[in-house]
């Protein structure tokens, strides 16, 4: 008995001490999405200019009308990360992953000079220069991208740069598993 | 008098918001409550600072929104709404009432429940041991003999 009560305090010390450990090793900036098994919140969006059609929610399907996993890309211009990004996600494109762009609280004609720089990996571009379809997402900061399913659900959220793990180890398998998905 | 003056302009000088005058609502009742809720919520992109406080674009953005729905009519508690439907409770400073937030609430009555009851076995333990065992029939006449023997 002594030696239980001994151990205790012992032992809820210890718990303590994982449990901060743990909170130590999350990043504070990755806000979890409520999005996540939700559908895409309803948006309809011009391209960057009139020649080039922008997008909206219908091009990821619907709970009837089933179509192909896509990825949700937020960038904008004036982000420091997205030139980081920007080599990954013309491998992905590559791929034949259909990569869909939301360009946001950005100028459309910054935007344009900063494709024809970089290269544009995206099948369309929606423009967003009010935020408010990016503020609808959920979004805190560019990049970040949604991984959408056949049906316009969102089913994960990549908060910053998509590095090459995240690409191989998460995104991939899970857009191949999407795709099986009945 | 220069002094003075220094220090008027320092009693009557705000302090400096991060709101601009463009955001402001005219109606004073509304933008009061603007505030309010403001401060309430975190910027996503500094988290420890409100949206009141911060000067991220973002904040701005979350700002016009508050402002939009209040003029649209909506209550103080349909304009957080609106935020945390975006992006989750985590936008709100004061953490709700939920399970994920469950540990946090309750975690500090744990630990005084826990210690309180360490003390209470504690004492309880100490006092126990400092109560003499009441003489056994024999113990008591051994020292009743004793006594009357030093009487003599």
């Amino acid at each position: 008995m002594k030696r239980l009560l001994f151990a205790l305090p012992v032992a809820l010390f210890g718990a303590l001490i994982v449990f901060f450990g743990y909170g130590l090793t999350q990043d504070p900036s990755h806000i979890p999405s409520i999005l996540i098994d939700k559908p895409l919140p309803q948006f309809d969006l011009p391209g960057l200019d009139a020649t080039s059609p922008g997008f909206g929610t219908a091009v990821f399907g619907s709970p009837v009308a089933r179509g192909e996993p896509k990825l949700l890309n937020v960038f904008a211009s004036w982000c420091a990360a997205c030139p980081q990004e920007h080599p990954m996600l013309g491998r992905i494109a590559a791929e034949g992953v259909p990569l869909f762009g939301l360009d946001w609280k950005d100028q459309p004609d910054a935007a344009k000079a900063w494709l024809a720089q970089l290269g544009n990996p995206y099948a369309r571009i929606a423009s967003d220069p009010g935020a408010r379809t990016g503020i609808d997402l959920g979004v805190t900061g560019v990049p970040e991208t949604f991984v959408v399913d056949g049906h316009g659900r969102v089913r994960y959220k990549q908060i910053g740069p998509i590095t090459a793990d995240d690409w191989e180890k998460t995104l991939k398998p899970m857009l191949v598993r999407l795709r099986n998905e009945a | 008098m220069r002094i003075v003056a220094a220090l008027v302009a320092l009693l009557i000088a705000a302090p400096g918001f991060a709101v601009t005058p463009s955001e402001q609502l005219k109606d004073p009742v509304l933008e009061a409550r603007a505030r309010a809720i403001s401060a309430g919520i975190r910027c996503v992109v500094c988290q420890n600072q409100s949206i009141d406080d911060s000067d991220a674009p973002l904040a701005h953005d979350l700002r016009v929104i508050v402002r939009e729905r209040l003029v649209a009519g909506a209550t103080d508690a349909q304009a957080v709404q609106y935020l945390v439907d975006r992006y989750g409770s985590y936008v709100l400073l004061k953490p709700p009432l939920e399970p994920a937030t469950m540990a946090l609430w309750f975690a500090p009555l744990a630990f005084v429940v826990l210690g309180g009851a360490g003390v209470v076995y504690y004492i309880r333990r100490r006092a126990s041991a400092a109560t003499v065992a009441p003489l056994s029939a024999a113990d008591a006449a051994a020292a009743d003999a004793l006594l009357r023997q030093d009487r003599i």
